[in-house]
């Protein structure tokens, strides 16, 4: 049930190597060519942010591990353009395109660019009441794992699932990435902050008095009255 | 170059325009970056009705400043008191406030920082040289939905008088992040 981009609170990475401000924002050319790239590919509307996450994500424990920051987006990429029928498998690996494509009109312009990331997509939608109030204590659910799909996307990492919250706030209703990663629809759901513990989460090593919060789903929730 | 052929092939597809591409990279490149975090830092310093308004309804508040857009769709604003350090994070990928901070440097997509900023914050302080006084308390924000945080950090004491654009100075990408503090003056 682990799975390889769900790392918080993993053991054995070393330190953090913090970087000089104003050092180039790419460090390689073709990193804000893979950036950019991708953004663009997006823009034929064949996938939504989900989607896209799921598709790095489900690069194989060995790939997602050796692959740079960079490398994961590009192939992942490359798997949804096939998976999506953009390109043929053909294609991508002859490099040589059968045709044109019929989705060639929804091709990002470079004068449309600054409107559309200057527009975004909002993810705040109407939807149901809220089951939880400020205050109301939470617990999280074990394992996290996808209800819809199995192995599917989800946004409860490991490391919180199973353990006693706090309602923080409310941020209204939020598109559900479980449901909306796998075509089934926006499927808005209320998002809550909630808090936890550092103790209850990682026990007698943490500090007395801090603090993880994390934004969950309502399914993620159930009432806790111990 | 694998990208360079991915991109060769979409192009003669006719479903990307390179010169699109070439304006995503300058925007995120040129325009967009921790300036404009930091011009939203230090008008809350100077601007007591705006630091409500910020701390109210973050996204309404940057918004009105003009900093929206992708990966900024929703936004708050995470305040730093004697009591309490906020620091920001997400361990499931490298989610961050495109708008007002820009792309995220690599610490802060590396493994390193997402596994070991929730478990150990202040030993992932440490390796920024931040230690924090003895009753501070740390919250740690992981960013697992769309809404994105932004730290305002604590006005650096001795900047009394100052305007807004020299303590906009003073405003550092980390310290926005919650890994780093204010440049003292």
């Amino acid at each position: 049930m682990t799975r390889v981009h769900d790392m918080g609170g993993r053991h054995g990475d070393g330190p953090v190597v913090p970087e000089a401000e104003g050092r180039p924002v790419f460090d390689q050319d073709w990193h804000g060519r893979a950036l950019a790239l991708t953004l663009a590919a997006g823009a034929l509307g064949q996938w939504n942010l989900d989607i896209s996450r799921h598709a790095r994500e489900r690069l194989s424990p060995k790939d997602y591990t050796q692959f740079s920051y960079y490398e994961k987006w590009i192939s992942a990429l490359a798997d949804l353009l096939v998976e999506r029928g953009v390109l043929s498998r053909d294609e991508l690996k002859t490099l040589v395109p059968d045709g044109p494509s019929d989705l060639a009109d929804k091709k990002m312009l470079a004068d449309s660019v600054a409107g559309i990331l200057a527009t975004g997509a909002p993810v705040d939608r109407n939807g149901p009441a809220p089951r939880f109030d400020v205050g109301d204590k939470v617990r999280t659910r074990l394992p996290a794992e996808n209800q819809f799909v199995a192995g599917g996307h989800t946004r409860l990492p490991g490391y919180a699932a199973g353990h006693m919250g706090r309602i923080l706030s409310c941020h209204g209703c939020h598109v559900f990435p479980d449901a909306h990663a796998h075509g089934l629809g926006e499927d808005p759901r209320p998002i809550y902050a909630v808090s936890f513990a550092a103790k209850e989460l990682w026990g007698d090593h943490a500090k007395e008095g801090d603090e993880v919060i994390l934004d969950l789903w309502e399914p993620y929730l159930e009432p806790c009255n111990g | 170059m694998r990208v360079k052929a991915l991109e060769t092939l979409l192009v003669e597809k006719g479903l990307v325009d390179p010169a699109a591409l070439d304006e995503i990279i300058d925007t995120y490149q040129n325009r967009i970056g921790p300036k404009n975090g930091a011009i939203v830092v230090a008008k809350a310093w100077c601007d007591p009705a705006f630091r409500s308004a910020l701390l109210t309804n973050g996204t309404k508040a940057v918004s009105d400043l003009g900093f929206y857009g992708r990966q900024g769709e929703h936004i708050t604003i995470v305040e730093n008191t004697p009591e309490q350090h906020n620091m920001v994070v997400c361990t499931l990928c490298s989610c961050y406030p495109w708008p007002l901070l820009g792309i995220p440097p690599s610490w802060y997509k590396s493994d390193a920082y997402r596994a070991r900023a929730v478990r150990d914050p202040r030993a992932v302080l440490a390796e920024f040289a931040v230690t924090l006084p003895e009753g501070q308390a740390v919250r740690v924000w992981d960013s697992t939905a769309e809404m994105r945080y932004l730290v305002l950090p604590m006005r650096p004491k001795g900047t009394e008088g100052w305007s807004q654009e020299m303590l906009a100075e003073l405003v550092t990408r980390d310290s926005m992040v919650g890994t780093g503090l204010p440049k003292s003056p």
